[in-house]
């Protein structure tokens, strides 16, 4: 019988600890089938963060290291200065990466630090049950802004490749979704660009994968995919930032 | 024996540098030596000192809270440190800077004109270097193949065209 | 013996780390021990190896997690408002079972506190630093020869126990110099199978991680890593003794202070009082032993420091709590010249008369 499906090999036989309807599964696939068609699984090194993904280390088969919350990019940069070699990429939330973790994200797109970074951006913190992000939008409501997101209070949400973007040094930022099939393509595709980037040596690529959190957002998955489109794209625009090789971006 | 010295003055009169040189002297004379400069804020212009010990034995506080030997290259470091000086030792001024003669009559004086003296022989930041010489002709140590080998330790080779004014600064220095 | 060179503490750390096999170090500047950092970046580039100022004291310890992660040596150096940055990543570094030097070229607190030499964070680095329940090997160099060989002993430790070794200096001993000889036998690293350097297809994967939710995991842990603490605690608690044979008063004291206080012990035996000193060069493990051995002799013990008053507390464990201990101290950049001590050792003298 033809295999039709299957599971990615870098990817782990065991089940996900994520909601039903979380885009966490789409994008760790995404990120374990890249591997297996790059053949570098052998030499990858997988760094996961504080959120929802920080059993990641779980997942992927390639050698894993947890970070301390925010601290990935660092971490990366260790892991990539000790053995150049390597693959390194980081799997990081909105949290980790554009609040707690800021400093470490600028400073290693200022090095162009030869790692991949895939940015979950779900405008929520998820793992500690659904407090205001970096990046909810204005008016959102969650457990820490009952009253919806007051910009005059809490400031505004941070657009991650918007503000790396001015930046000289990353060599690659692209916003991408996976709430449609289309869409789940065009992120592969960008994800596998910033691994390739990372084998021909050429710097700091960050793909932000706008996602969905069904339960945090008090949705259904279906309706949560739809708020992606109605919600979140427009504060959150698709599209390349930056690429260096390609003169291209917004 | 132990002698325990005190270097002061401004920053950028080569203070350090002067204590380097002579804790290089006693290291390639086969003691034990150490050098503790005063850290801080100042870059140039302020206030520099550093300690330095020279010993026959094993060296304990690197710190010298009373100098067998003072130099004190400007006023505020006479003012500040001429108390702590040990009864009998000695105390070299750079009186070009400093006019006020000391209030002690239990110590030894040398008043050396040294900034004048390195502008009259073209040798502007070397007043320090004058007065070493003549703190070692004093303590009986100046001569010798150590001058020349402490001071190829502490100019690096980049300036090695400095040794020989330098050499020649502790010559003056030493004649006084 | 290789030859004698004038060096300050700070850079002889620098050098004996490379001595060491540290190819990779990552810092950030800050007062008394940027010539840490100024050394390396002369140095690394020319033999190969990596210098990174890093964008904070955070980021430095947790780019220390990724190369250690990878199975390196490698180092930070910091003063103590930088080190208690790095407290997370000590506390992660432990969790995660890594090795790897971190230096403290202490200068005084609290907060910003000032830059001149301080002892005030004894607490800090032999209880720990970060959160949970962990210990780092803590070393006390006294001189500048100490700085670079407890470097390498650091790094040799730290592969031995996968856990990190800590030099806890000061500003005297960082700014000082003083001769150095270079010259030690290096064993090369233990193999480190637990790296993360790719599984190359041929192992199941390697994972570095300090996250354990099922608490009997965690305790398990816990509990592990509290039998190598016994055994270190067992095997490599070090001190220097000095003239305590006779000794009826004792002092403790570590780095600069037990400096100070060897001048005043030496003026202290010519006025004919029976002092002497024990100065732990581990300051965890602390050498219990040592001092445990001296009660039956000791009367009186001083603990010398530029805190106020930390180590006293081990000292009065250590001795079982049989004999008085008083405390000597200058804190807040103030350093206790010998005649203080002198004096503390005078006012106990009368005591145990």
């Amino acid at each position: 019988m033809a295999v039709v499906f299957d599971k990615p090999h870098a990817l782990c036989d065991v089940p996900f600890h994520y909601c039903p309807g979380c885009t966490h599964g789409i994008v760790h696939r995404l990120v374990a089938e890249v591997i297996d068609e790059l053949g570098i699984e052998g030499k990858t090194i997988g760094i996961a963060p504080v959120g929802c993904s920080v059993m990641a280390y779980d997942y992927f088969e390639c050698d894993m290291i947890e970070a301390a919350h925010g601290r990935a990019p660092a971490v990366a940069t260790g892991v990539k200065r000790a053995n150049p070699n390597n693959i390194v990429f980081t799997y990081q939330g909105d949290g980790d990466l554009a609040s707690i973790g800021t400093a470490e994200t600028v400073h290693a797109a200022a090095r162009n630090e030869n790692i991949t970074v895939i940015f979950i951006n779900n405008a929520i913190y998820g793992m500690t049950g659904g407090q205001m992000a970096p990046t909810s939008l204005p008016g959102q409501v969650t457990q820490t802004s009952p009253y919806g997101r007051d910009p005059k209070l809490c400031g505004y949400p941070v657009r991650v490749c918007e503000m790396l973007s001015e930046l000289e040094g990353p060599e690659y930022l692209e916003r991408v979704t996976v709430n449609s099939v289309k869409n789940v393509k065009n992120a592969k595709k960008a994800i596998k660009k910033a691994f390739q980037n990372q084998i021909d040596g050429k710097g700091f690529s960050l793909i932000e994968v706008v996602s969905s959190c069904p339960t945090n957002w008090g949705m259904t998955p279906e309706n949560a995919l739809k708020w992606i489109d109605t919600n979140m794209l427009p504060y959150y625009p698709l599209g390349v930032y930056k690429d260096r090789s390609n003169k291209e971006g917004k | 024996m132990t002698v325990e010295l005190l270097f002061s003055g401004f920053g950028g009169q080569g203070i350090l540098f002067a204590g380097k040189f002579m804790a290089y002297k006693g290291l390639i004379d086969d003691k034990n030596v150490s050098w503790l400069p005063s850290y801080g804020p100042e870059m140039r212009g302020g206030t520099a000192s550093c300690s330095v010990i020279i010993s026959d034995g094993n060296v304990g506080s690197p710190i010298v809270s009373a100098p067998d030997i003072l130099i004190a290259m400007n006023l505020p470091s006479l003012d500040k440190y001429e108390g702590s000086v040990k009864k009998g030792g000695k105390i070299f001024v750079d009186s070009t800077l400093v006019e006020r003669k000391i209030n002690r009559d239990d110590v030894e004086a040398y008043y050396i004109p040294a900034t004048q003296l390195a502008s009259e022989n073209n040798m502007p930041t070397l007043a320090n270097m004058i007065i070493v010489g003549k703190v070692l002709s004093v303590i009986g140590s100046f001569g010798g193949e150590s001058v020349l080998k402490a001071l190829s330790k502490v100019i690096s080779a980049k300036h090695a065209d400095m040794l020989e004014i330098n050499k020649r600064a502790m010559e003056i220095g030493a004649a006084l | 013996m290789a030859e004698k060179v004038l060096m300050k503490g700070n850079e002889a750390i620098a050098e004996a780390a490379i001595m060491a096999g540290c190819r990779h170090y990552f810092g950030y500047p800050i007062t008394p021990q940027t010539e840490v950092a100024a050394y390396m970046a002369k140095r690394m580039p020319k033999i190969g190896g990596t210098f990174l100022q890093a964008e904070s004291e955070i980021a430095a310890i947790n780019m220390v997690y990724g190369v250690a992660s990878a199975g390196l040596r490698s180092m930070t150096s910091s003063s103590s408002p930088g080190i208690s940055l790095k407290g997370e990543g000590l506390s992660y570094m432990a969790g995660a079972d890594l090795p790897c030097l971190v230096v403290n070229v202490q200068r005084g607190g609290p907060g910003l506190g000032g830059i001149q030499p301080s002892q005030s964070d004894y607490f800090q680095a032999t209880r720990g630093g970060g959160h949970g329940d962990y210990h780092m090997i803590v070393l006390a160099p006294a001189s500048v020869q100490e700085m670079a060989e407890l470097t390498v002993k650091g790094f040799e430790l730290a592969d031995k126990y996968r856990m990190t070794s800590m030099i806890l200096a000061d500003g005297t001993m960082g700014q000082m110099m003083e001769p150095v000889s270079l010259d030690f036998d290096i064993a090369p690293p233990p193999e480190k199978p637990w790296a993360t350097t790719g599984t190359g297809m041929k192992r199941k994967h390697n994972i570095i991680n300090s996250l354990y939710l099922k608490p009997e995991e965690l305790e398990r842990g816990n509990f592990e890593r509290y039998k190598k603490y016994a055994e270190i605690e067992k095997n490599e608690a070090r001190a220097e003794e000095y003239l305590t044979e006779d000794a009826e008063i004792i002092i403790a004291a570590f780095g600069i202070a037990a400096r100070v206080s060897k001048n005043a012990i030496d003026a202290a035996r010519k006025e004919g009082i029976k002092v002497g000193m024990i100065r732990p060069i581990t300051l965890w493990p602390f050498p219990k032993e040592v001092f445990k051995k001296t009660t039956s002799t000791a009367k009186r013990y001083i603990s010398v420091e530029l805190s106020m008053g930390q180590m006293i507390e081990d000292v009065q464990i250590a001795t079982e709590f049989k004999a008085p201990v008083d405390l000597c101290n200058r804190v807040g950049g103030m350093i206790p010249d010998p005649d203080m001590v002198l004096e503390a050792i005078k006012k106990a003298a009368k005591e145990v008369k």
